[in-house]
Formats: C-alpha cells, structure tokens, sequence
C-alpha cells in the first residue's frame, strides 16, 4: 500500500468521524482528552491549594479575627446560592447524560438551564453580595470603613473572601462562556451519541467549580457561626 | 505516487511542506512549534547573556567599573528572572522535548497540536510583557520578588515583570499537561513504560513538576500583586501579613523548578553516555526512577531556602535531612553513567564532549549543593558567591551543557544538516574552560566572605574578581561561536542522512528532517532501548 496514499485514506476516514490526525481512533482520543481534563483539574487544584494554605494559616493565626470577619457575611444568602449551584451540577449531569444519548433537544434545555442557573449564582454573588459588602466598607483597600477590633486581621479575612471567591467567580464566568460555544455546537447538531467528548470534559469543569464552592461556603461563611 | 519513489526521494520534508511566516505562526506540527521556541530563547538567552557581561564589567573594580548600584540590581535582577523563567525553564522542554517526544513515542504529533501552539503564544506574552518591563525601567527584586520588599516598597515595574512570569507559567503548565498525556496516551505499539528512552522519562517527571508546582507559583504573584495594588495585607508584616509565607510558597515551586531545569538535561545526557559509548546504559530502570524521585522528592525540600528566615530549627533539621536525600537518585544517575562509560568504546564527538563537561560540573554543583542543604555551613555561606557559584554550576554548567549538547546530538534530526565538527569540538572545550574559570572563583570568594547582589566589594576581592570576569568573557566567545556555525549549518551544511550518530533511537530511524507526520508507518516496538550490543552484532540499525 503506497504511504501518501493511505495517508490521505486515512485522513479522510478521520474527517468523517471527528477523530484528529495525531490520533488513531477515537478511543484513543477519548482517552487522552479525559486524563487531559483531569490533568488540568489537578493543577486548579494546586491553584486553589496554594491560596486555601494561606487562608488556613492565618485563619489559625487570628482566630477571633477571622470570626467576627466570618459574621459580617450573610450566611443564608450563601446557602441560598450553595443550593443553586447544587441545582446547577445536576442540570449538567443531565446535560451530559442527554449527549451520551444522543438527545439533541434535552441536551440544549438541559444547558441553558445550567446557564441560568449559573447566572442565577453569579447576579445573587455580586450584586447582592459583592456590591453590598463593598458599600458597607468591607472591601479592603477599595472601601474599607471597619472599625472595630482588629482591624487588619479582619481586612485580612475580607482579602481572602475577595480573592477565593473572585477566583471562583472568575471560573464560572469562564465556564458560562464555554457552554455559549457548546450550546451553539449543540444547536448546530455537532454532538451525537457517538460524539459528546466536549460535553462530557465540560461536565468535569463544571463540577469542579461546584466543589470548590463547596470548600468555600463553610469555610468562609460557617467558620465560627453560632445557631 | 508509489511507495518507492517517496522512499527514495522522501524531499518532502516538515521544513519545506509549507513556506512563508504565516505557515510557521499558524503551524500545529510539534517540530515547527519546536523552532519557534527556540527563536525564542535564543533572545531571551541574549538579553540574560548582555546583563551578566555588563555585571561582570562592573565587578572588575572593586568600586564598581561602571554601574550605579540601582542600576546594578536592576541588571542582576533581570539577568535572573529572564534566565530562569525564560530560558532554562523551557529550554530542553520545550525545544527538544516538543521536537523529540512524538517520535521518541513512534507517534505522529502530541496530543494536543493546538494547545501546544497556544503554549507558545502564550510564553510570548509572558515574555514580552517581562521585555516591557526591562525596557520601561527595570526590576530590582531580585529573581525571587521576595514581598513586602516587592509588594510594597519598589516603585519599578514589579508588576509587568510578575504577570510576564505569571503568564509564561501557564505555558509551562500546558506544556507539562500535553506532554503527560501524550506520553500515557500515544505511544505506539509495544512502546511499554520500560522501553521508552530516558529522555522522555525525564520528560515525564518535569512535567508533573511543571503540572503541581507552577500553579503554586503564579497563585503566589498573584496574590503579591493584589497586595500590591489594593495595598492590602497578605505578606505585609505592617498589616500582619507574614513574609515568610510567601518564602514558602515561591520555593514550593521554584525549588522542584530547579529540578525542572536539570531533569531534563540528565535526559538527555542518558540519550548521549550510551550512543557515544556504544553501549548499552547500565542501570535502565534505576535511572528511568531516579528521575521520578527527583521530582517527588524535589517538593519536600523548598526550606533549606529558608534556613536562615527565620522558620524553627525543627523545620531546618527536617529540611536540611530532606534535602541531602535528593543527593541520592542524583548520585545515582552519575553512577549509571558512568558505569555505561566505563569500558565502553567512546568516540568524543562534540555532543559527547558536552555530556563528559555535564557530569563534571554537575557533579561539583552537586556536592556543593550538600554543603548549602547542612544547616550551620549554610549559615555561614549564605547569599554569598558561594551559593553563586553553586547554582551556576547546577544550572549553567548542568542545564546549559545538557542543552547544548542535545542540540548538537539531534541538529542533524532538526535540519537534515551537518555542522562543522572541529568548530563545535573547540566551541564545546572553550565553554568548558571558560566556565570553570568564571565560577569556581566564586566558590572562593563565597567562602571569604563576599556578598552577593552587590555592585562593589572590598578591595581583597579583586583578584579573584578580575579572574572571573576574564572567564565570563572567553565562556561568551564560547556561547557565540555555536550560533555562527550552527546558522551556517542549516543552510550549508553537509547532508547529515537519516542515522549519522548510528543511534538506536526511534527518532532516528525516520528520515532527517522528517516528513510532517513523523513517521511514514506507525513503527512498532519489539526491543528495549540502547540496543547497542545488537550493533556491535553487526545487526544494522535503520
Ligand atoms: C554567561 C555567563 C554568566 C555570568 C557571567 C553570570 C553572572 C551572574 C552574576 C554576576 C550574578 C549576580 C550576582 C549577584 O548576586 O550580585 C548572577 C546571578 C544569577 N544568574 Fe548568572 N551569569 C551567567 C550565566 C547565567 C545563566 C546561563 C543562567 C541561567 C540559565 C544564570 C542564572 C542566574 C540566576 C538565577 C541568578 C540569580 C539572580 C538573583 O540573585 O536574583 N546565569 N549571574
Ligand atoms: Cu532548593
């Protein structure tokens, strides 16, 4: 069999199903974009890591500090929104089953319920968090009017709740743009029952950002709370 | 067309299948991609080099030759922020590693084409941003942005230089990621874990360093930035910020970072001990696991950056206890090398020349590395020219060397292209001399007593001083001569052929330069790697 020949065979075999040339087949492929995906998961997890360490270290550090911090957040506006992105993971569970099955309208449903509910999470976040904790002069260096004890520990606090949850709402700024592409490719009929690679390694991020959040609630919001 | 003729005249080759800047800066093929980081730190490599000579300059009288000492720590800091992050980092990775790997695997590219182009645009940004920062004005940190000293108290451009760190990070992060998996993923047909070359095995290990440590890294700027700009405290020990804590997270990375610059480098010394002895490496998988080591132990050992910041002494013992067990699957790799030497029937072709200067120097930088990790010497060495010379000789007499001699090993793979052999054997001895002469000073001043990051010194210094610099300027001559020939070798030099170190590896049993896709067939593996008693058989090699 002459090499360029089957070369171009095998190109074009490849085109029709939606298998890149570096790779063999689509097992292959599939393969290496799952441990690609949780390559990629593991050094967020260094990321987050790194600033959670921190957080932890002072956190030990400046107890009480962290605490009366820690009282200053609304707690069940947080619940509030743990529950909408709970919510928010099962939709994409969904989602992903409605690829894996080939099911084009539930598929693009199920997205654009995760959308809104990410939205959902996002407005509650800065609106009714984020712009409501900076005109009560807890943001540190911006509008800090906070006079109470310990101070700068408490500032300190306040820092790391920017940080962490900025970072974590940098993500899912990121991830509702990502599912704007994907919903798009789902209306467009890219994904079959055969190909939901996309959709499934969205999934993966999709539920991490969920857990992340997770981490964070208690440990921002719970810290010290008395019932 | 017929399978014979393409056999015959294979001229179609990944450097000439498409023309023009746009096939090149558009391009997913890993041995393009491989070009265009070498271009890259190539510069970068530049700019470093004129900061250090100016330095060397300066340190010729002990009042200093020419320099303010603002100007003085702008160059030093500049000269090592580019060096590390710029140039070593990336380096063997991503020039050899992106050119060799796929075909080290019998696989026709990486796993991920585009993310790998997107790695490279990336480090672009980060590099031009750092480049922005030298041209406004400078940095005078030092390579380690130590807070609050970066965070508060510099009016420089800290923040373009951190985000052009933070940037390039993300590039190494993706590379590490792509190479990982294509490495699990790709391998072709009876490729087992246990056939792979060492080099791509020291790929493997850097590149879970570059997975675990870089995020640590860039979170650790970030968060120095945002105290910068909010002026908020985190580090501040104003506002109860701890400084050390940032210690600890900058040398959670960038200590197993110095690992990343001298894995691979052994990688590929392990690709040339055996090829220039004939022989095959002794010890295959105790090398193959050194290098796992090194990279898991490499993490545990960040605090003997720290001996003398004040953390408690029990954090010292364990660190310092930690740090003398990196020095054993090191030890061993020397070992293994030079047990493959040792009767084998060795040929000094300059890619050799660098692989015997590698395990001299490495092994010095090694051993004066056990005097920094034992607590009480380090106390009376640090931030001296002791600890100069020591990192100099790990990282420019161990990375360098590694680099230089992989890039003369594979130019013929790269370009189908010979250079000339005497100019590289006499290129590859004076790096060798003029190295030896600029830095083993160092260890003796270092041991007198001479700070670092100083642009003037006591007098008692000098002699010593106007040795190293005249070394500084024969290793230069040393650095320059490889980039004449070389250039002229891409376009002039003789055909190389597909195999003309007759080497075992896979990489070299695909013509020279290879066609886009590596391979005409996907091979398929049936031996172990450095079968070289097979040739002394007679059995040819492709
Ligand atoms: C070509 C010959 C070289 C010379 C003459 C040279 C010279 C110097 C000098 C004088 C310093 C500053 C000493 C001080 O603290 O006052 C320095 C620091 C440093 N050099 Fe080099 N260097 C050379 C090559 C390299 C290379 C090739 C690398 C890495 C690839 C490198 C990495 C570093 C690093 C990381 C620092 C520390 C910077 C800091 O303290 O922040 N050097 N070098
Ligand atoms: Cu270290």
């Amino acid at each position: 069999m002459g090499m360029i020949a089957s070369r171009r065979e095998y190109q074009l075999h490849n085109t029709q199903t939606a298998v890149y040339e570096q790779f063999d087949d689509r097992t292959q492929q599939h393969e290496a974009s799952s441990l690609g995906m949780w390559i990629f998961l593991a050094t967020e997890i260094m990321f987050f890591g790194a600033v959670f360490t921190s957080y932890t270290v002072y956190r030990n550090l400046y107890t009480t500090a962290f605490e009366i911090g820690s009282h200053h957040l609304n707690t069940p506006i947080g619940a509030i929104n743990t529950a909408v992105l709970i919510c928010s993971s099962l939709t994409m569970a969904l989602a992903v089953h409605a690829a894996q099955t080939g099911k084009r309208k539930q598929l693009m449903a199920y997205l654009v319920s995760t959308m809104l509910l990410g939205c959902v999470f996002l407005f509650i976040k800065f609106v009714l968090e984020w712009i409501h904790d900076y005109k009560e002069g807890f943001a540190p260096g911006l509008h800090w009017t906070y006079a109470g004890p310990h101070t700068n520990q408490v500032a300190m606090f306040f820092c790391f709740y920017f940080i962490l949850t900025g970072i974590h709402a940098t993500h899912m700024i990121v991830g509702e743009g990502i599912m704007v592409v994907l919903l798009y490719m789902a209306w467009k009929g890219r994904f079959s029952a055969e190909r939901y690679n996309p959709i499934e390694m969205f999934g993966l991020y999709w539920h991490f950002v969920d857990i992340i959040w997770i981490f964070l609630f208690p440990l921002l919001y719970l810290l010290g709370a008395h019932f | 067309m017929s399978s014979a003729e393409v056999a015959i005249e294979p001229r179609i080759h990944y450097l000439n299948v498409d023309y023009g800047i746009k096939s090149w800066l558009l391009t997913t093929d890993h041995k393009r991609i491989a070009w265009l980081y070498l271009m890259a730190i190539t510069f970068f490599f530049t700019i470093g080099g004129v900061a250090a000579t100016l330095m060397r300059l300066n340190l010729l009288e002990p009042q200093g030759l020419l320099l303010e000492p603002e100007t003085y720590n702008k160059l030093f800091s500049i000269h090592g922020i580019i060096m590390v992050f710029f140039f070593l980092v990336p380096s063997i990775p991503a020039v050899l590693g992106n050119f060799l790997l796929p075909m080290m695997l019998g696989a026709r590219d990486v796993a991920f084409p585009r993310l790998n182009l997107l790695s490279w645009y990336i480090f672009m940004t980060g590099g031009s941003l750092m480049v922005y920062a030298v041209v406004a004005g400078g940095v005078d940190t030092g390579w380690t942005f130590y807070t609050p000293l970066s965070s508060l108290y510099l009016n420089t451009h800290v923040m373009a230089a951190a985000g052009g760190v933070f940037i390039a990070g993300f590039s190494s992060i993706l590379t590490g990621l792509n190479f990982v998996v294509t490495i699990h993923k790709m391998r072709a047909p009876g490729l087992t874990w246990f056939r792979l070359p060492l080099f791509v095995w020291s790929m493997y290990a850097a590149s879970i360093i570059f997975i675990i440590g870089t995020p640590v890294v860039a979170i650790s700027l970030a968060l120095m930035g945002i105290e910068r700009f909010f002026h908020v405290g985190i580090f501040d020990p104003a506002l109860g910020g701890d400084p050390v804590l940032f210690q600890h997270l900058f040398w959670f990375y960038s200590h197993p970072a110095v690992y990343v610059m001298i894995l691979p480098s052994m990688g590929v010394i392990s690709e040339l001990i055996p090829t220039f002895s004939k022989k095959k490496i002794f010890g295959y998988h105790f090398v193959a696991f050194s290098s796992i080591a090194i990279a898991a132990i490499g993490f545990l050992v960040w605090g003997h950056h720290m001996f003398v910041s004040g953390q408690s002494v029990y954090a010292g013992l364990v660190f310092s206890a930690l740090s003398m067990a990196v020095a054993i699957p090191s030890a061993i790799k020397v070992f293994n090398w030079t047990a493959t030497l040792y009767k084998g029937s060795i040929s000094y072709e300059a890619p050799m020349l660098y692989a015997l200067g590698f395990i001299g120097l490495f092994t010095i930088g090694g051993l004066t590395g056990l005097y920094l990790a034992s607590m009480g010497l380090d106390q009376h060495v640090h931030d001296t020219y002791f600890v100069i010379a020591h990192f100099h000789y790990i990282m420019v007499g161990g990375a360098v060397m590694g680099y230089l001699g992989g890039i003369h090993y594979w130019w013929p793979k790269m370009t189908g292209r010979l250079y000339p052999d005497g100019w590289a054997r006499v290129a590859a001895i004076i790096i060798f001399v003029g190295f030896n002469l600029t830095f083993f000073p160092q260890f003796i001043l270092g041991y007198l007593g001479m700070p670092r990051r100083y642009a003037v010194y006591p007098a008692e210094f000098h002699t010593l001083n106007v040795v190293s610099t005249a070394g500084a300027s024969i290793l230069g001559l040393g650095y320059i001569i490889p980039l004449i020939y070389l250039a002229w070798s891409a376009r002039y030099g003789p055909i190389a052929g597909p195999n003309p170190w007759k080497s075992t590896g896979l990489e070299w049993t695909t013509s020279s330069p290879p066609i886009t896709h590596n391979f005409e067939e996907t091979p398929v593996v049936t031996e172990e790697p450095y079968g070289y008693d097979r040739l002394a058989e007679g059995i040819p090699v492709a």
